[in-house]
């Protein structure tokens, strides 16, 4: 049974109440019950809600749910509904400013919710954003173009591939810079693929996205919009980044190499780190400040190669002391060409893996070792296990990031068969997802607790 | 017509103004943690081991616009630090981690309160976030929900209508706010409280105290609520006919609630005759004139030391002209206090010049620029007799925005009284806090679902509520109980047991009330500290009280055991003396009597209580050793 419009969300019991009294959502109402009585407005019900209650917007401003089977009577006294709307303001075009676009893929970077309805209303139109981030408008002269409306975790390869494509294209009608609105859950996966997929950018791409949703008062979305749109207007760094906040505080973002990048806590608005190394640059408001020389500069030409080559049988396999060998064997069983292993310490699994692994290997599949400590280098020699395991095919994949490497790996089968030639794509660095060496501040995981951590803490208000 | 001292307003002249006012109390409640997080509640400390800075933008409101208020926190454009303690903050409350399901704990004494004020109580229970833009609130908002609405309580011969309770968490302690920079403390934030909004049932200001005092009593009838500074925090609106609903802040004691409501119903009143004095002057909103000028060259030379240091440092001088205001910023609108004062409140507040004075103007000349200066001013602004002139300086930013939000202020004068939330000040007057939110600044919270509230839960809550304290007074006075005794078991946890003790054990009424209030109260006052008495162990002594094991003189011996952290139960008790018993210490004691010389005779049989009374304390009744001792008397006497 569907539910008319004018019921949304309502089933069961509270459906049937608000039928029997002619009380559709948005009616003035008040409601008696066998206790009192409520005055409000009939609100659309989540439907992930329970058929039980009836909800009420009360004159203060707050919620309340009504139990449906309590109600005696709902006298109707009028109707009020309300839509909610970004007010737009035309988007100021300044000849002298740099031309940005924004490719919307989904996310909370620009939207709000409609809590009534629960449903997502995305800013989007560069005068929506002008609208909620006016400050954009002193820094370039943005055009945007909405390619998804997903979460991050729906992201696969064909939106990946589309995004490429669309980064192909308005390079070729020279934009200044590229920013990408993204989720920030699979930010850096995505940062990850866009880095083999584009090469040669003589632009910067820049994604973004915010920890707390942009209809919060302390959002980080307006700060890291205006970040990156100044990262992709301003700044001579023509690669693929993702661009968030540094510290919790207000300060400034960080720009990490997209394929150096992770996010590494569930909620923190600091939450994107660069691993195995620094970030390429930090940005403020005021400016953007290189922390390393080594990156792609910005150039003048359109010169950039687009390549959307994606194979998607392709796993991770996350090892855990006493797995068995019939993971592996399923992802053969099901024709998987190729498994990244994030294997325990310097990459390794338990011995009953091998008979499964020399399979994999018989059958032609690609099989890539990474490292569970995230931070480090794969190194197979030291244990026999490790040369062991390189006997039965598994390769090293130096200090990959797993997911980085499953990308690759993706990418590289999406090209090419031969194993060979797979893995000569693999182990070329094309992105910095493979560094030849690791700085001693590639590692900086600070304990809280020790006495000159806390000094710092408290003097740098990270 | 001028507004009557405070010492002199009787009810009738309150009913002539139309004064209006009702609550919103702020109580912490008792729980061992806080309300969205795991994070213990009621530890404070100023001390902090981090900092974090962050800025609050406006966001739309649900039906696409900005509110007020957040417009205003916005102009000032201020950094706000969050001083965080590590053991009493964590990544919650610094809005790095969304909340924690709702504490069942808070969410049952909230219950319990509703049921108290009779509320009809909510079935579905919906968090929202209220925006707050200053700060206060690391989100930005304060999550809130409703629990029940359309309470009361009894008043005089009337009631007093509860609009609803609400349960939400607390804010932080601001610790200084100077200039663009706020700072707060965190150690209170998201601790558990309740909101108690009253309808505006109250006519004149000691009204507000007694309606405020019953509700405190009442929630701490429950033992359920936290006491002590700032555990219960009042807000307080008034209007009066023709003015406006303004809301003051942060009332820390009901006693100051008459002085600081009266003062504003004559703010209000006096700010209403000042729109009348415009209007009679032509000046309406559409008529307002005014003009700002940077003066800052013409004040060079200046002796006033404010200006003069300001514009050494390179700051600017802006003079804005009112208009037809000549006087009116002398306008008395508080006791000794003055329009100006509102004018330098939003300047204040607005532009962040937060160094006193921070305008002056020409309606007191005296003590600031000379005249010659102000001549020069007016000069420079074209302003005629019947104008006022205002200096506001600061940085270029700062000074410009004063100058507008002087003309902003003072054009809002043609129109009345502004809707503001105001701050209580210590003298009983008020000052500008920032403009008064709508209701457009509710939102529901999409990071926590609606949360059930069954009837079979409410039936369990409801066989804790305690009798209301009120009832328990009415019932008290019927049975003669010892006034200073009256008030503190009324709400105190005991009044049931007491209840018991009375009704169904029957125990003296008095000798209760002394037991449980009094004597505890003696005890705690000789430790010189707070004294906990475990329900369990005063039940067992009132039951013991009962049994007659348990003799009067016996109480308090036994509740000095109690504090001294000893369990108290009707076994441990020494059994009550025998005859023979009484006959041995009778035989002592006059033994000792014989042996000593008494100075006053007449005196002896008090002696002789004394010392049978020091052998048998606690197990024997007073009274029945004062018979024994008379009829001995009677036989010795010659």
């Amino acid at each position: 049974m569907t539910v008319p419009d004018s019921y949304r969300g309502y089933r069961g019991k509270a459906l049937e109440t608000l039928k029997s009294f002619d009380a559709m959502v948005w009616s003035d109402v008040e409601i008696t019950t066998d206790a009192g009585s409520f005055t409000g407005i009939v609100l659309p019900r989540s439907e992930t809600a329970d058929p039980l209650h009836i909800v009420l917007k009360l004159r203060s401003g707050y919620n309340i749910g009504v139990a449906a089977e309590s109600v005696r009577a709902i006298a109707v006294n009028g109707r009020k509904e309300a839509h909610y709307k970004i007010p737009e303001k035309a988007f100021p075009f300044d000849p002298a400013k740099p031309r940005v676009k924004l490719l919307g893929t989904g996310g909370t970077i620009a939207s709000r919710l409609d809590y009534r309805t629960g449903a997502v209303i995305p800013a989007f139109s560069p005068g929506e954003l002008y609208g909620s981030v006016p400050e954009l408008a002193d820094i370039c002269n943005l055009e945007t173009e909405k390619l998804y409306g997903v979460f991050s975790e729906n992201m696969g390869p064909e939106q990946w591939i589309g995004t490429a494509q669309a980064i192909g294209r308005e390079i070729a009608k020279g934009v200044q810079g590229i920013v990408i609105g993204h989720g920030t859950d699979t930010m850096h996966h995505t940062a990850a693929i866009l880095s083999f997929m584009v090469q040669n950018s003589p632009v910067p791409i820049v994604m973004v996205g915010s920890q707390r949703s942009s209809d919060r008062p302390s959002s980080d979305a307006a700060l890291n919009l205006m970040h990156s749109v100044k990262t992709a207007a301003e700044s001579d760094i023509a690669e693929v980044m993702v661009c968030m906040f540094g510290p919790t505080s207000d300060q400034y973002g960080l720009l990490h190499r997209g394929t150096r990048v992770r996010k590494m806590h569930s909620s923190y608005r600091s939450t994107f780190r660069t691993i195995g190394d620094i970030p390429i640059a930090m940005v403020s408001r005021e400016k953007i400040t290189p922390l390393r020389q080594d990156y792609k500069r910005r150039r003048k030409d359109q010169d950039v190669v687009i390549n959307t080559a994606f194979e998607e049988k392709v796993s991770i396999v996350y090892y855990y002391p006493n797995m068995k060998p019939d993971i592996i064997d399923s992802l053969i069983d099901n024709n998987y060409r190729g498994i990244i292993i994030a294997g325990t310490g310097l990459g390794h699994v338990n011995k009953p893996l091998y008979p499964a692994l020399k399979r994999a290997h018989e059958k032609n599949i690609a099989v890539y070792m990474t490292v569970q400590t995230l931070w480090g280098y794969v190194q197979m020699y030291v244990y026999d296990t490790g040369r062991d395991m390189m006997e039965l095919g598994v390769v090293p994949s130096a200090n990959m990031l797993p997911e980085v490497a499953y990308m690759k790996l993706g990418w590289a089968l999406g090209q090419t068969d031969d194993l060979v030639k797979v893995r000569q794509i693999m182990m070329t660095p094309v992105a910095g997802e493979i560094t030849e060496r690791e700085p001693s501040n590639g590692y900086l995981v600070f304990q809280g607790g020790i006495p000159e951590v806390e000094e710092f803490i408290s003097r740098y208000r990270r | 017509m001028t507004f009557k001292p405070f010492s002199e307003m009787t009810d009738s002249d309150y009913a002539a103004i139309g004064f209006k006012s009702g609550l919103e109390i702020h109580q912490q409640l008792l729980t061992e943690k806080k309300l969205f997080c795991r994070c213990p509640a009621g530890l404070y400390s100023d001390s902090f081991n981090a900092e974090i800075l962050r800025h609050m933008r406006p966001t739309l409101s649900e039906l696409g616009e900005y509110d007020g208020t957040a417009l205003m926190e916005f102009k000032t454009k201020k950094e706000i630090i969050y001083q965080i303690n590590h053991s009493t903050v964590c990544t919650y409350e610094m809005d790095d981690t969304p909340p924690f399901e709702l504490n069942d704990q808070a969410l049952d004494i909230a219950l319990e309160i509703g049921l108290l004020y009779g509320c009809n109580m909510v079935d579905e229970i919906h968090i929202a976030r209220k925006q707050y833009l200053d700060g206060s609130i690391p989100t930005g908002f304060q999550r809130t929900t409703i629990v029940g609405v359309q309470g009361s309580i009894p008043y005089k011969d009337r009631k007093i209508t509860i609009v609803q309770l609400g349960l939400e968490e607390d804010a932080c302690r601001e610790v200084s706010d100077v200039e663009h920079r706020r700072v707060y403390l965190t150690d209170r934030l998201g601790m558990p409280l309740i909101e108690t909004v009253t309808a505006p049932d109250m006519r004149t200001p000691q009204e507000v105290a007694e309606v405020g005092d019953i509700l405190r009593k009442l929630v701490r009838s429950t033992g359920k609520v936290r006491t002590g500074p700032g555990a219960a925090r009042q807000d307080v609106n008034v209007s009066i006919t023709g003015g406006t609903r303004v809301e003051i802040k942060g009332v820390p004691r009901i006693p100051n609630i008459p002085l600081l409501t009266y003062n504003e119903a004559m703010r209000q009143f006096n700010l209403l005759r000042l729109r009348d004095e415009l209007h009679q002057r032509d000046i309406t909103m559409d008529t307002f004139e005014s003009r700002a000028e940077e003066v800052t060259k013409l004040l060079r030379k200046t002796h006033y030391m404010p200006v003069k240091n300001a514009i050494a440092e390179g700051m600017m001088a802006q003079c804005v002209l009112l208009k037809g205001f000549k006087g009116l910023l002398r306008w008395e609108t508080q006791t000794d206090t003055y329009f100006s004062r509102e004018i330098s409140d939003r300047v204040r507040v607005i532009a962040c010049l937060t160094t006193l004075p921070n305008i002056i103007h020409s309606d007191s000349p005296s003590e600031t620029l000379a005249s010659s200066e102000w001549r020069v001013l007016k000069k420079a602004l074209s302003a005629t007799e019947d104008d006022t002139l205002v200096l506001v300086w600061g940085n270029t930013i700062d000074a410009t925005s004063g100058a507008s939000e002087i003309a902003v202020r003072a054009k809002e004068a043609t129109l009345g009284v502004p809707s503001e939330t105001r701050q209580a000040l210590r003298d009983g007057t008020n000052g500008f806090e920032r403009i008064l939110p709508g209701p457009d600044r509710m939102y529901p919270d999409t990071d926590l679902p609606p949360r059930r509230i069954t009837r079979e839960h409410l039936k369990d809550i409801s066989a804790k509520v305690p009798r209301p304290f009120y009832e328990n007074i009415r019932w008290y006075n019927e049975l003669g109980i010892p006034n200073d005794v009256k008030d503190p078991l009324s709400i105190s946890p005991y009044s049931a047991l007491f209840e018991s003790a009375v009704k169904r054990w029957n125990v003296q009424p008095t000798l209760a009330s002394v037991a449980l209030i009094q004597f505890p109260k003696r005890i705690a006052r000789a430790l010189g500290r707070c004294v906990t008495f475990p329900a369990h162990s005063m039940k067992e002594l009132l039951l013991a009280l009962k049994d007659h094991t348990l003799t009067r003189e016996g109480i308090l011996p036994a509740l000095r055991e109690i504090a001294s952290g000893r369990e108290f139960t009707r076994d441990s008790l020494p059994p009550l003396c025998s005859e023979e018993e009484f006959v041995e210490a009778l035989n002592k004691s006059l033994s000792v009597i014989s042996r000593t010389k008494i100075r006053r005779p007449e005196k002896k049989s008090e002696v002789l209580m004394g010392l049978i009374m020091n052998d048998l304390r606690g197990r024997i009744e007073g009274h029945v050793v004062a018979t024994r001792i008379a009829s001995i008397s009677a036989e010795v006497r010659p």
